[in-house]
C-alpha cells in the first residue's frame, strides 16, 4: 500500500488531535495525535494497559462511564465528533466507522442467526428491502471466505468455529463499507494459523474498499506483516510514529527498540516464549516525573528524570517522530 | 475465550430431544391447561347459571337432584350450583392472575432494564423503590393498597400489578447488567444499534428465560393472593364467584356442608401446585443462574 498515493490535501478519514482521556484522575490517554488515511493500515502498538483500547473507544464514542475526555478533537470523515450528540454518533457507527475486537464467539448474539445479524447491521443504516439485504449479506459471507454462505446464513453462532465467528464479525463490521475499521487485537483469541488467515482477509478486504484500518496489537510480528505506519504508545502517550519500513529499519525511541526485541523467534517448535521488556508498566495514577519511560530505559540520564521529551520529527525524516531526548543514540541499545 | 459457548437456553438446536425432566411435569401441565380451558369457556361449560338462587335447594350435598336438576358438587348456602360457581371462580382466578402478571411484568422489566442501561440517578431511584417494595410483606402491601383503592376485580388487578412489579424489575436489572458488558452487546453498539433496538433485539430476548421463570412462580402467587383478598372480602365482590370468597362462606358450614369449602380449596391447591411445578421445571431448564 502506498502511503502517498492520495493528494496530501485530502483529509484522512480518521484524524485524532491531542486526545486526552482520564479515568479516576489517571491520564490513560494523554495528548494522542493520530491519522489513518484511506487505504492505509496504521498499527497502534504498546504493552497491556498503555491506553490503546481507550483511544479506540474514545474514537467510537463508547468510553466506559468512568472515563472522561479532557480535550482534543476527533474527526471522522471530516466532521468533528467530540461535540456530537449520541444519536449522531449512533448513525456513524457501523456506517462510517466500525470496530471489531477480541472475543469473536461471544461478540455475536447467541439467539440470533448469523445472517440476521449481518442483515440487521445493514438495515440499520441503509434503506433497502429485506430481500436485497439478504442477498447482500449472503454475498458478504462469501466475501469473508466462509464456504456455503446460504447454509451459514441460517446458522446460530454456536454452530460456528472461533475463526468463522471472527469472519462473521468482520462481515458485520464491513457490510456498510465504512471508511474506517478499528480492529482491537482481532486475532489474539485465535490460534496461529487462523490468525494469519484472518489478517490476510482483513488486508484483502480493506485494500479492496480503501478502508482505513487502525489495527491495535501488541504483537510486533503482526505489525511487520500488516502495517503501513506504526504508532507506538507508552503509558498513555504516543512515543514514536513512523512509516513501518522506516521504523523497522531504525528506531528513534528506546521503548520501540525493546519492543522489537519481543518478536518471538519462530524456530524449532513454533513459538518460543515471548521475551518481555524489563521492569513494569507504571501505575497510571503515579506516573514518573519527566520521561515516563525513564525507570525502564537503558539510556536514561538526569534530564530524562526532570523533563518530559516532546514528540519531534527526525532531522532527516519528517515522517518519523519520536519523544526521546536521546533519539539519535537508540541504535546503541543491544 | 476461543472455546465455543454452550448453546444458550432457548436457542433452537439442530436436534430436538424430549427433555426427560419434562415427563413428571406433564400431568401438571395438563391440569393447568384444563383450568385455562374451563376459565375460557366457563359460560358453555357451567351446567347452571352461577347466580341463580334456589332457596328451597340450599346446602344440598354433591350429586343431589332437586326437581329434576342434578347438582354434581352440591349447592351453596343460597342454593346456587357449586360446580358452576367453581367454574366461574376459575375464570376470575385465571383472569386476575394473567392480567396482573402481564401488567407487572411489563412495568418491572421495562424499569429494570432502564435502570441497568442508564445506571446513575435513574438506577438509584428505581432500585431503591424496588428495595422498599420488596421489604414489605406482600400480602400486607396488597391489603393496604386495596384499603386505599377499594375492592373489586379491576382494583385487585391494579393492586397486584402495582405491588408485584419490583420482583421483575430486580431480575431484569441483574440480567441486563450482566448482559450490557457482554461482548455481543458491546459489539451491537459498536455497529450503530440505537438504545431501544439494543434493549429490544439484543438484551430482551436473552433475558426472557429468567423472566418467564419469575412470571410462572408469580402466577401461582397471584392466584393465591386473589383468593386471599377475596377470602377477606377485599377482592372480587358478591355475587361474583371467586374461590376465595366461596371458601370464606364454606368456613361457616364445614361441619354441615363440607363441600362448599372443599371444592374451591381443592381447585386452588391443584392450580397453584401445577403452576409452581411448571415454574420449577422452567427454572431448571431456562435459568442458567440457578444451578441447584
Ligand atoms: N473500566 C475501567 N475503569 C478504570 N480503569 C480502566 C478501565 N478500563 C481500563 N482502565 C485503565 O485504563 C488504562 C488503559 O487501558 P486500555 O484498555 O486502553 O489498555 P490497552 O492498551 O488496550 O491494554 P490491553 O493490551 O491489555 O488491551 C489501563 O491502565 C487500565 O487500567
Ligand atoms: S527521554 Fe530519556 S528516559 Fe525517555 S526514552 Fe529517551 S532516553 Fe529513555
Ligand atoms: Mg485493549
Amino acid at each position: 500500500m502506498s502511503v502517498t498515493a492520495r493528494a496530501p490535501t485530502e483529509e484522512a478519514p480518521l484524524t485524532v488531535r491531542d486526545l486526552s482521556v482520564h479515568i479516576e484522575g489517571a491520564p490513560v490517554v494523554d495528548g494522542v495525535t493520530l491519522d489513518v488515511r484511506a487505504g492505509e493500515t496504521v498499527a497502534l502498538v504498546g504493552e497491556s494497559g498503555c491506553g490503546k483500547s481507550m483511544t479506540a473507544l474514545a474514537v467510537m464514542g463508547l468510553l466506559p462511564p468512568a472515563a472522561h475526555v479532557d480535550g482534543g478533537t476527533i474527526r471522522i470523515n471530516g466532521s468533528d465528533t467530540t461535540r456530537q450528540a449520541e444519536h449522531a454518533m449512533q448513525r456513524l457507527r457501523g456506517d462510517k466507522i466500525a470496530m471489531i475486537f477480541q472475543e469473536p464467539v461471544s461478540s455475536l448474539n447467541p439467539l440470533m442467526r448469523v445472517g440476521a445479524q449481518i442483515v440487521e447491521a445493514l438495515l440499520s443504516h441503509r434503506r433497502i428491502d429485506q430481500q436485497a439485504a439478504r442477498r447482500a449479506a449472503i454475498e458478504m459471507i462469501d466475501r469473508v471466505g466462509i464456504p456455503d454462505p446460504e447454509t451459514r446464513f441460517r446458522q446460530y453462532p454456536f454452530e460456528l468455529s472461533g475463526g468463522m465467528c471472527q469472519r462473521v464479525m468482520i462481515a458485520i463490521a464491513l457490510i456498510c463499507e465504512p471508511a474506517i475499521l478499528i480492529a482491537d487485537e482481532p486475532t489474539t483469541a485465535l490460534d496461529v494459523t487462523i490468525q494469519a488467515q484472518i489478517l490476510d482477509l482483513m488486508r484483502a478486504l480493506t485494500d479492496e474498499t480503501g478502508t482505513a484500518l487502525l489495527l491495535i496489537t501488541h504483537d510486533m510480528g503482526v505489525v511487520a506483516d500488516m502495517a503501513d505506519r506504526v504508532a507506538v504508545m507508552y503509558a498513555g502517550r504516543i512515543v514514536e510514529t513512523a512509516p513501518a519500513r522506516a521504523l523497522f529499519a531504525r528506531q528513534r525511541h528506546p521503548y520501540t527498540r525493546l519492543l522489537l526485541g519481543t518478536i518471538p523467534k519462530v524456530e524449532g517448535q513454533g513459538r518460543t516464549l515471548l521475551p518481555t521488556i524489563e521492569g513494569v508498566v507504571p501505575d497510571m495514577r503515579e506516573l514518573p516525573v519527566g520521561c515516563r519511560f525513564h525507570p525502564r530505559c537503558p539510556l536514561a540520564g538526569p534530564r530524562c528524570r526532570q523533563e518530559a521529551p516532546p514528540l519531534a520529527a527526525a532531522p532527516d525524516d519528517p515522517a518519523h517522530e519520536s519523544a526521546c531526548w536521546f533519539a539519535d543514540r537508540v541504535g546503541e541499545i543491544a | 475465550m476461543s472455546a465455543p459457548l454452550p448453546p444458550p437456553a432457548g436457542a433452537s438446536r439442530p436436534v430436538r430431544r424430549i427433555d426427560r425432566r419434562l415427563i413428571p411435569v406433564l400431568p401438571f401441565i395438563a391440569v393447568f391447561l384444563l383450568f385455562a380451558i374451563v376459565a375460557l369457556f366457563a359460560p358453555w361449560l357451567a351446567p347452571q347459571n352461577p347466580y341463580s338462587q334456589d332457596l328451597l335447594g340450599r346446602l344440598r350435598p354433591p350429586g343431589d337432584v332437586v326437581r329434576g336438576t342434578a347438582y354434581l358438587l352440591g349447592t351453596d348456602e343460597l342454593g346456587r350450583d357449586l360446580l358452576s360457581r367453581v367454574i366461574y371462580g376459575a375464570r376470575v382466578s385465571m383472569l386476575v392472575a394473567t392480567l396482573s402478571v402481564v401488567v407487572s411484568l411489563v412495568i418491572g422489566v421495562a424499569l429494570g432494564m432502564l435502570a441497568a442501561l442508564f445506571r446513575g440517578a435513574i438506577e438509584i431511584l428505581i432500585m431503591r423503590i424496588v428495595d422498599v417494595f420488596l421489604s414489605i410483606p406482600p400480602i400486607l402491601l396488597a391489603i393496604i393498597t386495596v384499603a386505599v383503592l377499594g375492592p373489586g376485580l379491576i382494583n385487585v388487578v391494579l393492586v397486584l400489578a402495582l405491588t408485584r412489579w419490583p420482583r421483575y424489575a430486580r431480575v431484569a436489572f441483574g440480567q441486563t447488567l450482566s448482559l450490557v458488558n457482554q461482548p455481543y452487546v458491546r459489539f451491537a453498539r459498536h455497529i450503530g444499534n440505537s438504545t431501544p433496538r439494543l434493549l429490544w433485539r439484543h438484551i430482551l430476548p436473552n433475558i426472557v428465560g429468567p423472566i418467564t421463570v419469575v412470571a410462572t412462580l408469580e402466577f401461582g402467587l397471584m392466584v393465591l393472593f386473589e383468593a386471599g383478598l377475596s377470602f377477606l372480602g377485599l377482592g372480587v365482590q358478591p355475587p361474583m364467584a371467586s374461590w376465595g370468597s366461596t371458601l370464606n362462606v364454606g368456613r361457616n358450614y364445614v361441619a354441615t356442608a363440607w363441600w362448599i369449602a372443599l371444592f374451591p380449596g381443592l381447585c386452588l391447591f391443584l392450580l397453584i401446585l401445577s403452576v409452581n411445578l411448571i415454574g420449577d421445571y422452567l427454572r431448571d431448564r431456562l435459568d442458567p443462574t440457578s444451578k441447584r
